[in-house]
């Protein structure tokens, strides 16, 4: 090891030990094409580490059951371990409450909750909804079925040429007509933070209620709900190296009690008769049929993993891996960065002139290195900068320089062989 | 496992770089629109056909090397073929590309075989085979088509319009 190499080794004082890390997640010892993986897709998909990947075992060998339901010891542990996992959650995104948490099958499904149970409540005809250029499909389609069956609007805040929200724009289209805004913590596709304290803020002065789609945001920064203020926010399980299959739905109780319920079923009830039925109050309300229970065990597994790591710690690393791969995906002639806000986290968006994002995902997969390739369901951001697709790297704090490294060398190659 | 080598050979470097038969014809009488929402890939073919013969095919679109590839060889594989030539090709490229053709049984591809590592990567196989795709939506007056379409044309026997 020469004296460079030791120096991006060694952690700064109080910083990540990355190769204890990532001694932690069984994946990264995978060869891909006899290349070692580098994962730089976690953007769409995180790994799990071990201490999670155990409490998925130990709970399906030593504590399943159904839950809310049965007086026996394995429905009592069940429901304890479920209703704990709940609070890991609260604490995690300091909510005020417990029962502001919703257990989703993922952001998707937690958007769909609030378009269903808000919109479908709140929304009339005439009325708008606030999105942004940056969103994910997910967080544009649920908003547009909406508006269609409401006879609503959807009005979209615009980006600049860096990929950041032109925040003039957004306060001039609150208006008395707003329902809601709902506003991605941080683009998918570009990496872009957006100001979503300052746009809460601005949206409450006239009433109107946000949502923040934080899918990408939860694994990388620290989450406060209560001095974020936001209404709402929704974000999955698989993208903070839990499971797939589990999500989030923070709620301001306040909200939560006043939405109608989004599934019918077992749980969410108080009484049924074929008359009438008394729904439960929240969250389980919201919880129709039996939650993926498991999955949100080791969701909170995952969040206990993530604090025991840090986020300050994560955050410093993960900024330092970016500025890194910026500067030097910046120094190859041919290559541009799509997306270059001031403030971005873990994600670096690429085109390679010449070369189309999937020729150059289908090279670096023979260097054993995975990024994704495509529009990153996000098609209005391609449009916004008149390209069809990119190519993403997208970081974890278990990533390294020297994957960094292979990245640039991957493309190198897709240069040659295009050259 | 396909490398680079194998997947990317010059043959296709090549067309993807020099497109043959670029463009749009003004006296198409067949035109078809090509798309494949999972990456954005689409292209425009227009063919000229008389006494069911391809007198002229053109293409034109956005989309990797391996579809523009595909679409290039397949312009100068039909061109002045009959329409009844034109349709066995796309049935046997799409079963080079989907590991189904009957390396036993004489096929018509000549060096379209280059596509054949396809079908060891299934996330591209739609890439090369959209242009062929395309070329059946146009010669059975199909305006246009996607990879996901429930309509496929795909699906329907080929030459069957």
């Amino acid at each position: 090891m020469n004296a460079l190499q030791i120096g991006r080794a060694r952690a700064p004082a109080g910083g990540l030990d990355v190769e204890r890390i990532r001694a932690d997640f069984p994946i990264l010892k995978l060869k891909v094409n006899g290349k070692p993986l580098v994962f730089l897709d976690n953007a769409a998909s995180s790994q799990m580490p071990q201490p999670v990947l155990d409490r998925w075992i130990r709970y399906q060998t030593t504590q399943h059951s159904n839950i809310h339901r049965a007086v026996h010891y394995l429905s009592e542990i069940a429901t304890a371990e479920y209703e704990g996992a709940r609070k890991k959650l609260a604490a995690f995104i300091n909510a005020k409450e417990e029962r502001e948490v919703i257990f989703t099958s993922g952001t998707t499904d937690a958007i769909n909750l609030v378009a269903h149970g808000y919109g479908r409540k709140f929304v009339g005809a005439g009325d708008e909804i606030v999105l942004t250029t940056l969103e994910h499909h997910s967080n544009i389609v649920p908003w547009q079925m909406v508006a269609e069956e409401k006879g609503a609007r959807i009005r979209v805040a615009p980006v600049n040429d860096r990929g950041e929200l032109i925040i003039e724009e957004y306060l001039k289209l609150l208006s008395p007509r707003t329902k809601l805004v709902s506003v991605g913590h941080v683009s998918n596709a570009l990496g872009t933070i957006n100001p979503v304290r300052e746009m809460i803020a601005a949206a409450h002065e006239k009433g109107i209620p946000v949502l923040v789609d934080g899918a990408q945001a939860a694994p990388h920064m620290k989450l406060d709900m209560q001095a974020l203020d936001c209404d709402f926010y929704a974000f999955s399980g698989h993208k903070m190296f839990g499971p797939t299959g589990i999500g989030v739905l923070y709620g301001k109780a306040g909200w939560l009690e006043k939405m109608q319920p989004y599934k019918g079923g077992g749980d969410m009830i108080l009484s049924v008769t074929f008359e009438k039925t008394i729904y439960n109050v929240i969250p389980g309300k919201f919880e129709a049929g039996t939650p993926p229970i498991a999955a949100a065990i080791t969701l909170g597994a995952a969040a206990d993993y993530i604090t025991g790591v840090g986020m300050e710690r994560i955050h410093a690393h993960e900024t330092d891996l970016l500025d890194y791969a910026t500067d030097r995906v910046n120094r190859l002639p041919g290559v541009r960065i799509i997306g270059t806000a001031e403030k971005k986290a873990a994600v670096l968006s690429f085109v390679v002139d010449g070369v189309h994002p999937h020729d150059v995902g289908t090279l670096l997969n023979e260097e054993g290195v995975a990024v994704r390739t495509g529009h990153h369901c996000a098609q209005p951001v391609m449009s916004r900068f008149g390209i069809p697709a990119t190519s993403r790297a997208s970081f974890a704090f278990y990533n390294t320089h020297a994957e960094v490294d292979a990245l640039v060398a991957g493309i190198k190659k897709v240069q040659k062989v295009f050259g | 496992m396909a490398d680079s080598k194998q997947l990317y050979q010059e043959v296709i470097l090549d067309h993807n770089r020099k497109p043959r038969n670029w463009g749009v014809l003004a006296d198409a009488t067949h035109r078809a629109e090509g798309h494949n929402p999972l990456c954005g890939d689409h292209l425009t073919l227009t063919l000229k056909l008389s006494d069911e013969a391809v007198d002229a095919i053109n293409f034109q679109g956005e989309s990797c090397a391996i579809c523009k590839a595909s679409a290039s060889m397949m312009t100068t594989a039909v061109k002045g073929k009959s329409r009844d030539d034109a349709e066995r090709l796309v049935q046997e490229f799409r079963d080079l590309a989907t590991g189904k053709l009957d390396a036993a049984s004489p096929h018509h591809l000549g060096r379209l075989t280059v596509f054949a590592g396809m079908r060891d990567l299934p996330t591209r196989v739609k890439c090369a085979i959209l242009p062929w795709h395309t070329l059946h939506a146009a010669l059975n007056s199909v305006a246009s088509t996607t990879t996901e379409a429930e309509e496929d044309p795909m699906h329907a026997p080929v030459g069957n319009a």
